[in-house]
């Protein structure tokens, strides 16, 4: 059980350094052996500390993630592409919550996680922080934006922490789908109207680059990296996913009959991968650092709705707290009636749970 | 250490999963700062035993299994849920498992390849 509690031991006794090695040893042993870490397994702080952020700022990116594409609900060009995009951003909001499920796994809450994203502390990727003028930038976000946390999250399926790693299982499993509709939609275009292939292209110059940078900064500035891929979290480096997606989006824009906006894009024989030209990395720092396009309005966006919808949290709450009392209250005061009550319907309180378990199956 | 992890995120009622000291003074009297936690099982399909899918958030037992469907099955992935508050299952400690589930080990005679008089001997 993730969350569950641990049955008390044989009472507190402090954790002496041999003791510390030996839960050291222990772990790193786990990870070699290709097994995963558990969330009451003992695991170093830094282990958990990374951890907390990186499936933080995976859960903040899928929930900020819904906005650029919910811009477009009320807009889309049709009943069905409407109901597509819908069911697409609904599962954004799925993802957010099984990630935000795993990261409570390691000791934090999500209402800190929420806090943190609306006051600005937390980070979330900065591709969400570009905006959406046209209808064919959903299909550049699914096909290029999806299609990069594909290759991101493949990998992270192997994660070595048990939670994170079967939240991505079930993300993936539901994220090819967001990338065919995107690449359905800009296929649709691209080969319509010469002004819908117009915009189709311009979408994919738009989303191009800003993909490429989702991969995060080059290896060398990466200097996280090392550790992470030691601790069996990450697979593999940012410069080895980035050239994975470029290697595989290049046919793919072939088929679909628009060019990638990189004159320096050509096959290597050589090295048996696409060559590709130098990323404008002043631009990812600066949306990182919070002057994107959208950044202020992502974020005040999250904040509003979280705020307006407070009432009705307090209201669920009161509800619920309602009805418990009244169940209490009930079961205390009536419980002559109860039971005469329950005699007559053949089954008192043991069987009460049984019937509540058969209904249950 | 992992008691200390147990007794952190066991509070009593389920409903408020933060330490001591991030509940501060005089709280008691408000709405709880989340709803509480509640475990997901989902039975994919008839014949197979409910699986532990994950957790979510919910008011009541109520909201926690419409929330459960919502999040959970959105493909068709079950034909029944259960959800239980997170604060009421009770966990071996995954520290001592060595230790507490040794007994199984030396017990070999419980499995059937124990006895090699059965070798080769039809239907056995
Ligand atoms: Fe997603
Ligand atoms: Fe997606």
């Amino acid at each position: 059980m993730e969350h569950a509690k641990t049955a008390p031991a044989d009472g507190a006794h402090l954790v002496d350094q041999a003791e510390l090695d030996d839960l050291q040893e222990r772990f790193d042993a786990t990870i070699a052996a290709e097994q995963r870490i558990e969330p009451r397994d003992w695991m170093p702080e830094a282990y958990r500390r990374t951890l907390i952020r990186q499936i933080g700022q995976h859960a903040h990116s899928e929930i900020i993630g819904m906005q650029p594409e919910g811009n477009w609900i009320t807009r889309a060009p049709s009943l069905k592409r409407k109901s597509i995009l819908m069911a697409k951003v609904q599962d954004e909001a799925g993802h957010g919550l099984y990630l935000y499920s795993a990261a409570e796994t390691l000791g934090i809450d999500r209402t800190t996680m929420t806090e943190q994203l609306i006051d600005g502390t937390a980070k979330y990727s900065s591709i969400f922080n570009y905006p959406t003028p046209t209808w064919a930038d959903m299909g550049a976000i699914g096909w290029l934006v999806d299609g990069a946390a594909i290759c991101n999250q493949v990998p992270l399926c192997r994660a070595s922490y048990g939670p994170y790693g079967r939240a991505m299982v079930r993300i993936c499993k539901e994220e090819s789908f967001h990338q065919r509709q995107g690449f359905e939609i800009l296929y649709e275009l691209s080969h319509g109207t010469p002004a819908q292939h117009r915009m189709a292209q311009e979408a994919v110059d738009r989303w191009w680059w800003p993909a490429l940078m989702m991969f995060g900064p080059p290896d060398a500035d990466s200097p996280n990296t090392a550790q992470s891929m030691e601790w069996k979290i990450k697979r593999f480096t940012n410069d080895e996913l980035r050239q994975r997606f470029i290697d595989m989006s290049v046919p793919q824009a072939e088929v679909l009959g628009l060019a990638l906006p990189d004159p320096d894009l050509r096959w290597n024989e050589a090295t048996g991968h696409y060559d590709s030209g130098e990323i404008d990395w002043t631009e990812f720092t600066e949306v990182l650092k919070g002057r994107g396009p959208c950044n202020a309005l992502r974020v005040s966006n999250r904040r509003r709705a979280h705020e307006g919808g407070a009432w009705v949290r307090e209201a669920a709450a009161a509800y619920a707290q309602k009805q418990a009392a009244r169940a209490a209250a009930q079961a205390g005061g009536g419980a002559a009636a109860n039971e005469e009550r329950a005699a007559a319907q053949g089954s008192g309180q043991g069987s009460a749970h049984d019937r509540r378990m058969a209904e249950a199956s | 250490m992992a008691d200390e992890r147990g007794t952190r995120d066991a509070t009593a009622s389920g409903e408020d999963r933060r330490s001591p000291a991030e509940q501060g003074a005089g709280v008691a009297e408000l709405p709880a700062r989340s709803w509480p936690l509640w475990e997901v099982f989902v039975r994919s399909a008839r014949g197979l035993s409910h699986v532990h899918a994950g957790s979510l958030h919910a008011a009541d037992a109520q909201m926690a299994l419409e929330n459960a469907r919502d999040l959970y099955t959105r493909r068709s992935e079950g034909v029944s849920l259960w959800v239980v508050p997170s604060a009421q299952i009770t966990a071996s400690d995954p520290d001592r498992r060595g230790a507490y589930f040794e007994t199984a080990g030396d017990k070999v005679y419980r499995h059937p390849t124990f006895y090699a008089r059965a070798e080769g001997v039809p239907h056995l």
